[in-house]
């Protein structure tokens, strides 16, 4: 682990000033993901800015949204009554992810800035654009190993997937992220948040560096409130998405479509906003075919990384069913 | 604002209270093993993936590997050890009478993780495996799957998990 100083802002402004002025320097929340990667030798900042004690923990609630603290612990927000009851697809991506003990030390803000979990960028032996920019991409190849590559967005610089939950839940629910930078605050669609790989795959994000993530802003909506989280993984618990679904719906009283969300995870460089998808059924009655046929008008884009091809029949398959979780009746009338 | 290149960090661990200078670089594991001799937090892999370093920190269970001390400067740890008082705690009775492991490296985290998952459920917490999130689950409703989920955090490579649910189920009076 290279060498490094430490510092404990007691405010937020001095807290980006610090890291706005040296690019060298880093910000430490929970620390889940980046003291891993200090030891694996993959981040090896000069400075650790340490903002987990910031005032930024608290949970506002209106009749209108929720004001989420940067520094709220997963574990916190997963169980909160109004994140239950009004945005239940955040609650249940959030306790998909990670294990309770990690669930009790990840953040909000940190959350959403962990970095993917592609095998290849976590070993610095192997060439790996996103950690190396230049050196190549190991995971763009039929012999590597890519049960984990994307089928959506990708580029010749970079094949991987976003590892959040709670980020493709947020996509779902309409988000707005809250930043404090140098030169004032600033706030960003969810959507707007991550990007996709392109020529520039070091950069996960679109914030500049010393931007930091001060808060959640969860709008109420007629689909948070009906919304759920499927996530498929290799095993029952504490694993990575191979794919997942943020799925929120609005029926009127005949049962047609009013409004729809679907957000997948494990397909792309980000949340994926199934626009096309969302498209097809607003305003049809809702069915398996129609599902079907609006997750396929989605998948028209797909262009699977070697390894992935499965993910797009698995993503689909798990549309259907998040959106069978919403509404029972479908069940019933296969 | 504190700038450290070395820095003492204050812990409190299992009632008593130390102050020791350290490299920002080291760990809360690290810390407490090497620093203070208290053993009993495991290094298993160290990098959060098997909870053999679980302990009870500010009351809530907590990976020490994955922490930098000084991040936690002036925390209140429990480790496995420190959770016994004159008697053993009852998790720990509970792990002896259900034969909870076998070559017991992972059983101190284990067991402060059971501890900590307990009173997550007491507090109505939710988990993967609840159906109804509007209704908080209670400890009677804690089945089978609901303390493998919760616990799925912990590994046990002896596979002693038959003998650690029923240790659990046992102190949650299930």
């Amino acid at each position: 682990m290279r060498e490094h100083a430490y510092l404990r802002p007691s405010d937020p402004a001095q807290a980006v000033a610090a890291v706005a002025e040296d690019p060298d320097a880093r910000f430490l929340a929970g620390g889940t993901n980046l003291v891993d990667h200090l030891k694996l030798g993959i981040a090896t900042p000069g400075l650790l800015v340490d903002v987990r004690r910031l005032p930024l923990d608290a949970l506002e609630e209106t009749d209108a949204d929720l004001r989420i603290g940067a520094n709220v612990l997963n574990s916190d927000l997963a169980a909160h009554r109004a994140v239950r009851e009004r945005w239940p697809a955040v609650s249940r991506a959030l306790l998909a992810g990670a294990s309770g003990q990690i669930r009790n030390q990840a953040t909000t803000a940190g959350n959403l800035l962990q970095r993917t979990r592609c095998v290849y960028f976590q070993d610095r032996t192997t060439p790996c654009n996103k950690r190396e920019p230049g050196s190549g991409c190991s995971a763009d190849d039929e012999q590597a190993y890519g049960r984990y590559n994307a089928i959506l967005g990708a580029s010749e610089h970079c094949v991987t997937v976003h590892p959040s939950d709670f980020a493709v839940a947020l996509t779902a629910c309409d988000a707005t992220i809250q930043v404090l930078g140098p030169d004032g605050v600033r706030e960003l669609p969810v959507e707007d948040l991550h990007r996709l790989p392109g020529d520039r795959p070091q950069h996960d994000t679109t914030l500049a560096h010393g931007e930091l993530i001060t808060g959640v802003l969860l709008p109420g909506s007629a689909t948070s409130a009906r919304s759920t989280y499927v996530k498929v993984r290799d095993r029952a618990s504490f694993a990575f998405a191979l794919v997942s679904v943020a799925a929120g719906i609005d029926l009127d009283a005949s049962g047609l479509v009013r409004d729809v969300r679907l957000a997948w995870g494990g397909v792309a460089h980000k949340p994926w906003r199934a626009r096309a998808a969302e498209e097809a059924l607003r305003g049809a009655t809702l069915s398996e075919s129609a599902i079907v046929a609006a997750a396929d008008a989605e998948l028209a884009q797909a262009r699977p990384a070697p390894g992935a091809d499965y993910k797009v029949a698995m993503v689909r398959n798990a549309t259907v069913l998040a959106l069978r979780h919403l509404v029972p009746e479908l069940e019933e009338s296969r | 604002m504190e700038t450290f290149t070395s820095a003492t960090v204050e812990l409190t661990v299992d009632g008593t209270a130390h102050r020791i200078p350290v490299d920002p670089r080291t760990t809360l594991l690290d810390a407490l093993r090497e620093r203070l001799g208290n053993t009993s937090p495991k290094k298993g892999c160290d990098h959060g993936q098997c909870g053999s370093c679980t302990v009870l920190l500010d009351g809530r269970r907590h990976l020490t590997c994955l922490a930098l001390a000084l991040s936690y400067d002036g925390a209140e740890i429990t480790t496995a050890a420190g959770l016994a008082g004159e008697d053993l705690h009852p998790m720990q009775r509970a792990f002896l009478e259900h034969d909870g492991y076998q070559c017991g490296y992972c059983t101190p985290g284990q067991i402060c993780s059971a501890v900590g998952m307990l009173d997550e459920a007491a507090q109505g917490q939710p988990s993967h495996v609840t159906e109804d999130l509007a209704r908080p689950v209670t400890l009677e409703e804690l089945t089978d799957a609901e303390v493998r989920e919760r616990m799925s955090g912990n590994l046990c490579r002896c596979g002693a998990y038959v003998g650690i649910l029923d240790a659990i189920r046992e102190a949650a009076g299930a």
